[in-house]
């Protein structure tokens, strides 16, 4: 049949099975909104406040399902506004294809009105791009981004639709959805070298990331750890990887990881690390990180291995398939020896927790977890109560830990929130901070406007707590610019927006708080009052090593404001 | 730190050259030098680029390569078993004292005149890169008017081609 390139594009997302798209209409993209118009009953698109919003949605829409996240956006600043958004999921591996439109093709090069070289400017943040030449090329281009967003390590791409291209007509059938590119295991050889020196370990430790959620390879992890008589622990986009209670999960690492899981990382002799990828905010200082250790590390990704650290045995395959080869060529170990440290470990950890009565940080976290049900999504924004929430948070299945891992992007997590929501129906939580907060809230617009049942916990302190809990420690407590010092009421501005909330200024106040926002048909915000001289702890100082963890801070002397 | 040279088949798609060095820039890689052309398939272009670093740089370049979707082979050219040239045009002052210097020199080193005016002589020289450095070094005696040089294009020997390597 012959259609339009507006209405091939809609078709194609139709064919590719997408039954969301997240965006803001604008003038160079106006026919492909008339066809969502046509469409709307196979197609359902969600109208932000702010294209960077819709990004965010999409992103938080993919994490939560696993499936392509879809955004439009007009040209111009309505790309730009993406931008953020993209480079958030570049960073997170998170699978997205963004459609934009753009100035027909002999304006363009022109600095014609709203235009902006989009693909230009996304070349560092995107897995691939197109600038769509002719609208006979437009379904396969569609396609094939489909195609690159998913397969292997997946990401974003965009695909850039100038208007003479929506414009054009052109026969169209359609197809079946695309199928990612074949898994392919690590190669035989490599598997076997990397079990022997796993075979010979003594204190041998699973460490996984994101790419072992995007390789479904859970069941084979959790065997691998059972065989080895080993613990295991994760990297941020690894939280709610596997259960939070299961049995040998340490939890997270890095800067600001659970101390055991940390330590038994550091004293470990064997590293089997999955799907990740040696941050620097995971390793410390990389000279001092694990030398005791022999690193095994598994990855979709070969760009990935030996990139931060060198690995004694690096793979490039993927993880269950790679797993699932690996496993039976291990003998089984029972390591008691090693086994009495990580409970010692643990015993420290629980001995350090922090147990002061009243509204902590931990405290207010450890009763959202009474809400939260096995399949609610959280998302979060950046910073104190991001590693608050990603220490104390408990899950029971994967996708429902949403959090900017790699770009750290404040605002982040009001648009994941709205994506996972809509993806999931279930009610999601958006745990935030004052600041986070207050770079998106207009999108609580939008989940007013579609139904959207969020509970948004705001940890809010008045400050910027992460950024003020560097100044305390390493600069001298010049809180320079951290002190927000602002007169936002949150539940006046979330009642302003067809919004229901509650302040909690302590735990009892929270506890009710949070009944009516899990009962509430309306987003709620709860107000949640947080001391500012909290901190987020144990803390290892960027560029330092295990050795120089911080699990207590005294605060004395005066404050330099 | 080497240097190590490396010939990428890549789609001959709009853009693609800044795709390729978009990433070595972002990575920090340098490029020493780089030509790029059209091959004996319609659909592909060569680049052949040379860069410097440590064995784990060369092994992450490669691997960045491989991860853009337009590149299809890679390899890595050992300069023993590759033959590599470079060409060169070098113009150079044209001055009754010099002429005979520099003419025995270009006559050593094989390099042609391809223009001579009355103040002028350019010549075409091709060969290795160091064989190039070694006579732009000898016409520094004189006066170098303008160089122009095309990085170096290489082929394995033997029959071996690029697009039949595994990546």
């Amino acid at each position: 049949m012959k259609l339009s390139g507006a209405d091939i594009i809609v078709r194609t997302l139709i064919e590719q099975q997408v039954e969301v798209v997240f965006g803001y209409p604008g003038g160079q993209i106006l026919n492909v909104y008339d066809s969502l118009y046509k469409y709307q009953d196979e197609i359902k698109h969600i109208l932000t406040a702010h294209e960077q919003g819709a990004a965010h949605a999409a992103d938080g829409y993919a994490r939560a399902t696993g499936k392509v996240g879809v955004v439009m956006a007009t040209s111009g600043p309505g790309a730009t506004n993406l931008v953020t958004g993209i480079a958030t999921a570049y960073l997170d591996s998170v699978p997205m294809v963004a459609i934009t439109g753009n100035v027909p093709t002999t304006q363009l090069g022109t600095d014609s009105f709203q235009e902006i070289d989009i693909t230009g400017i996304t070349l560092p943040i995107t897995k691939h791009n197109y600038v769509v030449g002719s609208v006979e090329t437009l379904a396969d281009t569609i396609r094939e981004a489909f195609r690159l967003a998913k397969s292997g390590r997946p990401g974003p791409v965009l695909i850039d639709v100038p208007k003479d291209i929506q414009v054009a007509v052109t026969e169209y059938t359609p197809q079946e959805p695309v199928e990612p590119e074949p898994r392919q295991a690590a190669k035989l050889m490599r598997i076997e070298a990397a079990a022997d020196a796993i075979n010979l370990s003594q204190r041998p430790f699973v460490y996984f990331g994101g790419g072992l959620v995007n390789s479904d390879a859970q069941e084979e992890l959790c065997e691998l750890a059972e065989i080895l008589d080993a613990p295991i622990g994760c990297s941020l986009m690894g939280i709610s990887g596997i259960p939070t209670m299961h049995p040998r999960f340490l939890g997270m690492q890095g800067m600001h990881g659970h101390y055991a899981s940390s330590m038994a990382m550091h004293r470990a002799d064997c590293i089997i690390a999955l799907g990740v990828r040696f941050n620097d905010r995971v390793t410390g200082n990389r000279a001092k990180f694990a030398t005791n250790a022999k690193i095994i590390h598994i990855d979709v990704d070969g760009a990935e291995l030996d990139k931060t650290v060198s690995a004694a045995h690096s793979m490039r395959g993927d993880l269950k398939l790679t797993l699932q080869k690996l496993i039976p060529l291990l003998t089984p170990k029972k390591l008691p020896e090693w086994r009495k440290t990580i409970e010692g470990l643990k015993f420290e950890e629980r001995r350090s927790l922090d147990n002061r009565p009243g509204l902590t940080p931990r405290a207010a976290i450890l009763t959202l977890n009474k809400f939260i049900g096995e399949n609610t999504p959280v998302a979060t924004d950046v910073g104190q109560h991001q590693m608050w929430a990603a220490q104390n948070l408990c899950f029971s299945n994967k996708r429902r830990f949403l959090s900017s891992g790699g770009l750290g992007t404040m605002g982040f997590g009001m648009g994941a929130a709205i994506g996972a929501a809509v993806a999931t129906k279930e009610r999601t939580v958006l745990v935030t901070g004052d600041g986070g907060f207050g770079m998106c809230l207009n999108e609580l617009a939008t989940a007013v406007t579609y139904g959207i049942p969020l509970v948004i916990l705001i940890m809010n302190n008045g400050v910027l707590g992460m950024v003020r809990q560097w100044q305390t420690l390493f600069f001298d407590k010049h809180y320079s610019n951290t002190v927000l010092g602002r007169k936002t009421d949150f539940v006046a501005l979330a009642r302003a927006f067809g919004a229901d909330g509650a302040g909690a200024a302590n735990l009892e106040e929270l506890h009710i708080a949070l009944e009516k926002a899990f009962s509430s048909e309306l987003p709620f915000v709860v107000d949640c009052r947080i001391d500012k001289d909290e901190f987020v702890l144990p803390m290892l100082p960027p560029g330092g090593s295990m050795d120089d963890i911080i699990t207590r801070v005294e605060l004395g002397g005066g404050e330099n404001e | 730190m080497s240097n190590f040279t490396i010939a990428v088949l890549v789609h001959n798609e709009f853009g693609v050259l800044n795709r390729v060095t978009s990433m070595f820039r972002r990575r920090r890689f340098n490029i020493q030098s780089l030509t790029v052309s059209e091959t004996e398939s319609a659909g592909l272009s060569r680049i052949t680029v040379t860069s410097s670093g440590l064995e784990t740089d060369k092994k992450q370049l490669i691997n960045q390569l491989y991860k853009l979707p337009d590149v299809c082979s890679i390899k890595e050219l050992d300069l023993v078993e590759s033959v590599t040239c470079e060409l060169m045009l070098i113009k150079m002052k044209n001055d009754p004292e010099t002429r005979t210097d520099i003419r025995d020199a270009a006559q050593a080193f094989g390099a042609k005149t391809v223009d001579y005016t009355r103040d002028s002589i350019t010549m075409r020289l091709t060969g290795t890169s160091r064989e190039i450095d070694a006579f732009v070094d000898l016409m520094r005696d004189y006066v170098i008017l303008e160089i122009c040089r095309t990085g170096i294009v290489s082929l394995e020997r033997g029959s071996t081609t690029i697009s039949k390597m595994e990546i």
